[in-house]
């Protein structure tokens, strides 16, 4: 039977991949989308405590993560047209405006 | 079948999370998160909470991923492929990552608060006589009423901030 815990353990998994993309990766937008993975992976844990508690609160605050992420994605994505107009450049590795 | 479907739908989200991280392409990268994201809604069916699984299809597929593929095609470069994709401190974060598996891990399988115990006091419980669509409604809309009004008003404000940032002078 499948309790918590294998959704516990899967969101884990699925939440440290998105952390190896955000820590490693150069590209930006990429950077972006690992983010939303490891929200995701969030929200499935809601969801399956949600379920096991038998409680809707679990499923009105994805509501509000969904609501959250698309409001980070949209402001994200108009930083992200911005840098390219200005720099030419959507890689970590060049944005280094605030190095002292 | 659940037990089935469970492990079916946890191989397809691992497999596409791996190559939505790993691929070089940033268009095949948000392919592949679609079917991440689709994935993770067939878990809310599995669930029972299938609000928030259509919702999640209609907004995360639907909304943001385009947004996504539209930003890509915006600032798409070709020099970008011969790059190395990886940046400089990836063995740091690899280092970090594993170390946030392990202690993930850890509270999962070491923690001493006990799931089968449940909650002190039961929180709204959901009925099977409504539609999770009603209940999930009901609830938005008197209990966390405040809270549903201040994400609309951080909807409004994200809205003037992303057209703000990308105007061509500022």
């Amino acid at each position: 039977m499948i309790g918590p815990n294998h959704y516990l353990f899967l969101s884990a998994i699925v939440f440290t991949i998105g952390a190896v993309g955000v820590l490693t990766r150069r590209n930006v937008i990429i950077i972006f989308m690992s983010i939303e993975l490891m929200l995701n992976a969030v929200n499935l844990n809601l969801i399956a405590f949600s379920a096991h508690l038998q409680d809707l609160a679990g499923q009105v605050f994805v509501v509000f993560v969904i609501t959250v992420a698309a409001a980070e994605a949209a402001v994200g994505l108009g930083i992200v047209i911005a840098l390219f107009r200005n720099r030419e450049t959507i890689n970590m590795d060049e944005i280094d405006l605030m190095r002292g | 079948m659940e037990t089935y479907l469970f492990y079916a739908l946890a191989l397809i989200l691992v497999t596409f999370s791996i190559l939505t991280v790993t691929a070089r392409n940033p268009v095949r990268s948000a392919v592949y998160l679609v079917s991440a994201l689709l994935a993770v809604a067939g878990f809310f069916f599995l669930l029972e909470a299938e609000f928030v699984g259509a919702v999640q299809v209609l907004v995360y597929v639907g909304g943001i991923m385009v947004l996504f593929l539209f930003v890509i095609m915006l600032v798409s470069i070709e020099a970008l492929d011969r790059q190395p994709k990886v940046s400089r401190q990836w063995r740091t974060g690899v280092v970090l990552a594993v170390v946030l598996c392990l202690e993930l891990s850890l509270l999962i399988f070491r923690g001493t608060v006990s799931l089968e115990e449940g909650l002190a006091e039961p929180g709204i419980i959901t009925t099977t006589e409504t539609m999770n669509t009603e209940a999930v409604g009901t609830v938005l809309y008197s209990t966390y009423l405040l809270p549903f009004e201040i994400a609309s008003v951080l909807l409004l404000v994200a809205i003037v901030g992303a057209v703000v940032l990308a105007k061509k002078e500022i």
